[in-house]
């Protein structure tokens, strides 16, 4: 066996041939580019159209915005700069930030206090959307409401003191008596927050300094892409604990609990957010005396809360109608009662399954909040529609606010995106 | 917080009608500071300037009304409206007076239960063309499409032309000038219709002004002027006549760097009379003698704040046309101060 080959052919080889690299067709830029953009002529033609698309784009905006000019004081000065060659003046930008930012009435000393709202709400959020933090941060959280308010509004601090501490009691007699019976805590707990907060009333009245430590701002003063995040962010936080609520009712087997909750979703859904809008600025002030009037942030609150509450609802009920029967019976069957079963089996699967519903109305809602600027509230949007342009400078800057505007919100929005795509990922548990 | 808004809703809801009936005189007083509705942007007539302080023609009224009253010009807390909220802003009670290139109706007047003080701009509405379209007059644009701001006098003055003229047209509904102006410049529409100062002062803003004409037909008459709610005539009262002070006192050649020495040594009865030197006008109105002195000043007379705001001079550029004095051949008109 050994020596069969020994005679018959000339030449074997004992070496192995060192390894060749790969033709420059089947590797590398080259066999990328064959594979994904020339595979076939039509898809040769449609790459080439497509990169001459992208040329003509860019050659057009790449220079406007490389060569804008940051440092004149007005538009004609611009022009003046410019002697006719298309380019962007970004200058209303530098000029109008603080503008843009918080409005033009909010005081310009008193900037470092939204600011200083702004990051404690990373950290507040934190523990809320990464949920593999110390749960102890959650104190944070709870506080930053108050501490925002503070910050934002200033006053007295005994304002956001009572009221915290109005939750707290509301919290500790709702913890006492809801092992007993849920509704005893629960209206326990409504009753005891609206005790403390009544006495609170007096007492503020009382403790509150003549000249506060944090100088007051009324509402009024609030504008720019602060009132967007602070609108955004509150509309959603209210309204997803009071969208899970509206939905749970609709499905209640109690009538009168039932028939609220389905008239009060269809009768939101069934009416413009703008429409909201009119009635929380203008309609409202008819049935208030003039000098006494709920604080038109409030109002404005109100309206998109219930607004995007009432869809929330709607996007889980989808996710408890989702939810195989068999889950609703072995919840039984373990003998949990109604509040147990949906707080342990029922929701966690539920609001998984509606989380991106649940992005998508937060998404929607965070870029319904320049709707505010309709009734002459200075949202980022406001801003840019009535004061700037309307200033003698800026009349006639369109392009560079409008899309300073629209990056903004895409920044927030993109990210809010991002974070529900991990959360997904993050809280898939089934076997695909 | 919550707990004091719940309950001044309910608590004050039930005293809605007599906190109403009192007077504004009182209420302003009592507050100290007028509040005084103007439009949320107009180039020259109402904007905050950089430093978010209003500034403009209009603003100028509210801040003479508030150094008249209060004795600070300072004293106002400005509430921007559109041209849907501005109504029932001031009929609902959240502001005591409108001061937003608002044009006098008949049905204003008398249906939606307002008073208007007077006028302190008197403007009609016009055409902005491109020259490139090579109309000559309104008359020849059967069939164009115009830009028009909602839920304003010139949307029905708008039809009423066209009617009149049996040509017909295609509305562009929008809600704001700078809006407007914009659709115009990309070509949403042909024309843009809408004051003739609003025209004058958005065209000089433009890059190219001179690509552009005012066509020369004026087709409405619009009287600008504050406005209060009807019925606290006492009040309408004291807006009239301060703004009649700044017309006067430009008449009378009384301004804000000589009305001191004027009030002190004048021999012009009337000058006298209107300063507080002589007479007891200010008691009449319900207002110290000085009332109509410290309106001067704070922002000078008619003349001046015409200068200062959309003259000449200004970027606006508007000369002083029909809202010259009468002396000069304009309607400015204060009646005698007696």
């Amino acid at each position: 066996m050994s020596d069969t080959h020994e005679h018959s052919v000339a030449f074997v080889r004992t070496t192995e041939i060192p390894q060749q690299t790969a033709p420059s067709s089947a590797a590398g830029p080259v066999k990328w580019m064959r594979d994904n953009l020339f595979a076939t002529w039509p898809n040769a033609l449609l790459t080439v159209a497509a990169f001459y698309v992208i040329y003509l784009v860019l050659s057009a905006t790449l220079p406007w915005i490389l060569g804008g000019l940051w440092t004149t004081s007005s538009l004609s000065e611009c022009r003046e700069v410019l002697q006719g060659r298309s380019a962007a003046c970004f200058s209303v930008l530098t000029e109008r930030w603080n503008q843009l930012l918080f409005g033009f009435k909010y005081p310009a000393e008193l900037y470092w206090r939204p600011t200083l709202a702004f990051l404690l709400m990373f950290i507040a959020l934190a523990p809320v959307l990464f949920f593999d933090l110390p749960r102890k941060l959650l104190i944070i959280t709870g506080l930053f409401p108050f501490a925002a308010y503070w910050l934002i509004w200033g006053g007295t601090v005994w304002i956001p003191v009572f009221a915290l501490v109005g939750f707290v009691a509301g919290y500790f007699v709702y913890a006492r008596f809801v092992a007993q019976n849920f509704a005893a805590g629960f209206f326990g707990g409504i009753v005891a927050a609206a005790v403390v907060w009544y006495i609170g009333g007096f007492a503020v009245a009382a403790l509150a300094p003549a000249t506060p430590f944090l100088e007051a701002v009324p509402s009024r003063d609030l504008g720019g892409f602060m009132l967007n995040m602070m609108l955004g962010l509150t509309c959603v936080s209210l309204s997803i604990p009071l969208g899970i609520a509206l939905a749970l009712g609709r499905q209640s087997s109690m009538p009168l609990i039932k028939w609220i909750c389905v008239i009060f979703i269809e009768f939101i859904r069934g009416v413009p957010l703008i429409t909201l809008l009119f009635v929380a600025s203008v309609m409202l002030s008819y049935f208030f005396p003039p000098d006494q009037t709920v604080d038109l942030f409030v109002r404005v609150v109100i309206m998109i809360t219930l607004f995007s509450a009432a869809y929330i609802a709607e996007v889980i009920r989808g996710g408890l109608a989702a939810l195989p029967k068999g889950q609703y019976e072995a919840a039984d069957s373990l003998g949990l009662d109604y509040a147990q079963s949906m707080r342990l089996i029922i929701l966690p699967q539920a609001l998984k399954i509606s989380i991106p519903g649940i992005v998508n109305i937060a998404v929607g809602l965070f870029k319904d909040t320049t709707l505010v600027s309709v009734i002459s509230m200075f949202d980022m949007v406001g801003m840019i529609r009535g004061p700037i342009l309307a200033s003698t400078d800026w009349n006639g800057v369109y392009w560079e606010l409008f899309g300073f505007a629209a990056l903004l919100f895409f920044v927030v929005c993109y990210g809010i995106s991002q974070y529900s795509q991990w959360l997904e990922r993050r809280l898939a548990t089934d076997h695909r | 917080m919550k707990k004091s808004i719940i309950l001044g809703a309910l608590t004050i809801a039930g005293l809605s009608a007599g906190a109403a009936a009192a007077g504004t005189l009182d209420d302003v007083k009592a507050r100290g500071t007028l509040n005084c509705g103007v439009s949320t942007g107009l180039a020259g007539f109402s904007a905050p300037d950089a430093n978010g302080e209003w500034m403009g023609f209009d603003v100028a009224v509210c801040r003479a009304v508030a150094a008249a009253v209060l004795g600070d010009a300072t004293a106002v807390e400005f509430v921007p409206t559109t041209g849907k909220t501005r109504f029932t802003a001031l009929s609902s009670g959240e502001i005591d007076m409108l001061s937003r290139n608002t044009t006098w109706t008949f049905s204003r007047d008398t249906d939606l239960k307002f008073d208007f003080a007077g006028v302190n701009y008197y403007d009609g509405q016009g055409f902005l063309a491109p020259k490139a379209l090579g109309v000559s007059s309104a008359k020849d644009l059967d069939g164009a499409t115009v830009c028009i701001q909602t839920g304003t006098t010139t949307e029905l003055n708008l039809a009423d032309f066209f009617r009149a003229n049996n040509i017909s047209y295609e509305p562009v509904p929008i809600e704001t000038n700078a809006e407007a102006i914009q659709q115009y410049l990309a070509g949403a529409c042909d024309v843009y219709t809408t004051d003739a100062s609003g025209l004058a002062s958005s065209r000089a803003t433009f890059e190219t002004p001179g690509d552009h004409v005012l066509l020369p037909e004026i087709i409405s008459k619009e009287p600008l002027g504050p406005l209060v709610r009807h019925g606290d005539n006492d009040w309408a009262d004291i807006v009239r006549w301060t703004l009649n002070a700044l017309i006067a006192a430009e008449e009378l050649g009384v301004s804000s760097t000589n009305v001191s020495e004027m009030a002190a040594s004048t021999n012009n009865p009337e000058v006298a009379r209107l300063l507080g030197a002589e007479g007891d006008l200010g008691a009449m109105i319900g207002l110290d003698a000085e009332w109509a002195k410290r309106a001067i000043e704070a922002q000078g007379n008619y003349g001046e704040v015409f200068a200062k705001n959309i003259g000449e001079e200004t970027p606006i550029g508007l000369a002083r046309g029909l809202n010259a004095q009468w002396t000069d051949g304009g309607l400015l008109y204060a009646p005698p101060f007696r």
